[in-house]
């Protein structure tokens, strides 16, 4: 063996070990990522006497009043003693607040997901064709309405659903979630990417702005349109701020506030409920998880 | 700014005389699709927010005296206030940099060669769409008295501490907002060293740079914009992550857990629009300030590299 041959195979190894160093690095990153996901799924498939023995003591304290030990340490259980779909069939068949605490949620999203789209597909056509002092300046005030902290934003929100008497119904949730300028600001900066060449040809040949829209803009925004989807549909089936401030009837709120007041009472529930909110947007992740990177890729940098 | 109105008003009048080029008309066709969107935005938050500034400035609904300054000044003297925005910054300034530090490092490991590739990038991402609720379940499992966190810090001879209930709260909530933000910004990483010319690189090779310039010199140079725009867009978002506190800990936390959505969500409660009105323009001011530094920077950086 040549000295040339020796110092390639000692870089070779040096590389495996990295390789290897890396590798498991990401491993422990990857359980500690999923934990969480996991532990809810599995726990979900366990008896109530199993949860409450397991649990019992975080949760019987957070009461008011009762404290009842039942365990003193939480036995945090991967493998449930017993698969039982007990808990889904309460959940599913016997106490029906659960499912229409579902239902509302997708009552919020669905609307909100598929109008603000609509809007601000044409919206973001409008700022990325004939760009403008004006428009420039516009795009800003988006960029910091979309950055804003709920909290901020809802101030206006709330006086907005007072004054067009709106507060406490589903249209509070449902209009400022309709004009967000979250889906306007991806989707311009994704239609700036079209090149201006391909749009004038079009025009050139007589195409009216309808036309260009409609028929050659929009087939070339499918994905984008697709991956922002998923991100405003995310956003909003997690929301928690708004329906806490506009909606004063617990009975309209979505299952994300409301899954968190169980938490405390009726714990051996929580998991499964947790698990069936889990499923659109596991569904969805599984299916579109590259339109979802191409989504937050598109975000990297302000002016795109 | 002014300027553009005046312009459009002056189109407005050529179009009424059939004066347009077909260019210009275009260009206020293009207004007729940003139409909808402005419409409700400006109803939904530039005008309600012009209400909020008026709050701001009155001592209330009622009365409607002008008092100027005086609400915000009222508003900053709040012990309520100042301890909210004090555990805010204090909450930022170690979640921040932890995130950009992490991710870039999760970009790193992505970037290298490891075995299943896109299985681990899905991990990396999944925390993204599991449901907050869910997410508050599990942290509380974690870190209650009795919970794993206790029970393994245990094993080493460490004292069992309430998390949410101690002073070292701020750390469940660090882990959490970790846990729920490294993979989105490990994907803006991603992207951004996917977008640094191969040639470049190959260059570097040729010339024999070593690791360390191909790094700084390169590397570095062309993330610079990212790092920022990440570090940016996680300030924001920590700002933000009173949802998941409020879940797990209700209106009125330990100390060191009250954050300036606190303030704002119990003022609300109390229905003190002069307060919230003030606490709002300042937050607004503090955001817009942010992202005008970023909007700054990034056109700067911008000049000689486009990444």
């Amino acid at each position: 063996m040549n000295m040339l041959q020796k110092m390639y195979k000692k870089k070779r190894r040096i590389d495996n070990v990295k390789t290897a160093v890396v590798t498991v690095a990401a491993l422990i990153f990857a359980v500690v990522f999923l934990m969480p996901i996991i532990l809810t799924i599995t726990n979900s498939f366990m008896s109530s006497s199993e949860i409450n023995a397991n649990y019992g003591s975080i949760f019987a304290t957070t009461e008011k009043g009762g404290k009842i030990f039942i365990s003193k340490t939480v036995n945090l259980k991967f493998i449930p003693d017993m698969v039982t779909f007990a808990q889904y069939f309460t959940v599913l068949f016997k106490s029906p607040q659960y499912l229409i605490k579902f239902w509302n949620s997708i009552i919020y999203v669905a609307p909100i997901v598929v109008v603000q789209l609509g809007i601000a597909t044409l919206a973001a056509y409008g700022f990325s064709r004939y760009d403008g002092k004006l428009k420039r300046a516009i795009f800003f005030a988006y960029i910091i309405m979309m950055l804003m902290p709920y909290q901020v934003t809802l101030v206006p929100n709330f006086l907005v659903s007072k004054a067009l008497g709106i507060y406490g119904s589903r249209w509070s949730i449902w209009l400022p979630g309709f004009f967000s300028p979250f889906a306007v600001y991806l989707l311009t900066k994704f239609m700036r990417r079209i090149p201006t060449e391909v749009l004038e040809a079009a025009s050139i040949d007589g195409a009216d702005e309808w036309y260009i829209f409609s028929r050659i803009n929009m087939p070339l925004c499918k994905g984008g349109i697709a991956s922002i989807a998923i991100l405003v549909f995310f956003d909003y089936w997690n929301m928690v701020e708004q329906p806490l401030i506009l909606l004063d009837d617990p009975d309209l709120h979505p299952l994300s506030v409301f899954l968190s007041k169980i938490n405390s009472g009726e714990i051996s529930l929580a998991f499964a409920v947790a698990v069936i909110y889990l499923i659109p947007p596991l569904l969805i992740f599984l299916y579109g998880e590259d339109y979802l990177v191409e989504g937050i890729s598109y975000q990297g940098g302000i002016k795109g | 700014m002014l300027k553009s109105f005046a312009g459009v008003k002056s189109k407005i009048n050529r179009l009424r005389k059939r004066e347009l080029s077909s260019n210009e008309k275009k260009s206020l066709i293009s207004w007729l699709f940003l139409a909808p969107s402005l419409l409700g935005v400006m109803l939904f938050f530039v005008a309600p927010f012009g209400v909020v500034i008026y709050y701001s400035l009155i001592n209330n609904p009622i009365q409607k005296n002008f008092v100027g300054f005086a609400n915000y000044i009222n508003v900053w003297n709040n012990g309520a206030f100042k301890l909210a925005g004090i555990n805010t910054l204090k909450f930022s300034f170690v979640a921040v940099p932890l995130a950009v530090l992490l991710s870039l490092f999760l970009a790193a490991v992505m970037e290298s060669r490891i075995p299943f590739k896109s299985y681990f990038r899905s991990f990396f991402l999944s925390p993204l769409m599991v449901p907050t609720a869910s997410v508050v379940l599990i942290w509380q499992v974690m870190f209650h008295y009795n919970g794993l966190i206790n029970n393994f810090t245990a094993v080493f001879g460490a004292d069992k501490i309430d998390w949410l209930k101690s002073d070292r709260a701020q750390v469940v909530i660090i882990a959490l907002f970790l846990w729920k933000n490294l993979g989105y910004n490990m994907i803006l990483f991603m992207s951004a060293l996917a977008s640094i010319p191969k040639e470049l690189l190959e260059v570097a090779a040729l010339e024999n740079a070593t690791k360390y310039q191909v790094f700084w010199y390169i590397k570095v140079r062309y993330m610079s914009s990212s790092i920022l725009f990440v570090t940016i867009m996680s300030l924001i978002n920590s700002f933000k992550v009173f949802r998941e506190v409020y879940l797990m800990t209700g209106d009125y936390p330990v100390d060191s857990l009250y954050m300036l959505q606190h303030f704002m969500n119990n003022t609300f409660a109390s229905l003190d629009y002069q307060k919230l009105s003030a606490a709002a323009i300042i937050m607004f001011i503090v955001v817009t300030g942010l992202v005008y530094i970023m909007y700054a920077v990034e056109n700067y950086y911008g000049k000689d590299v486009e990444g």
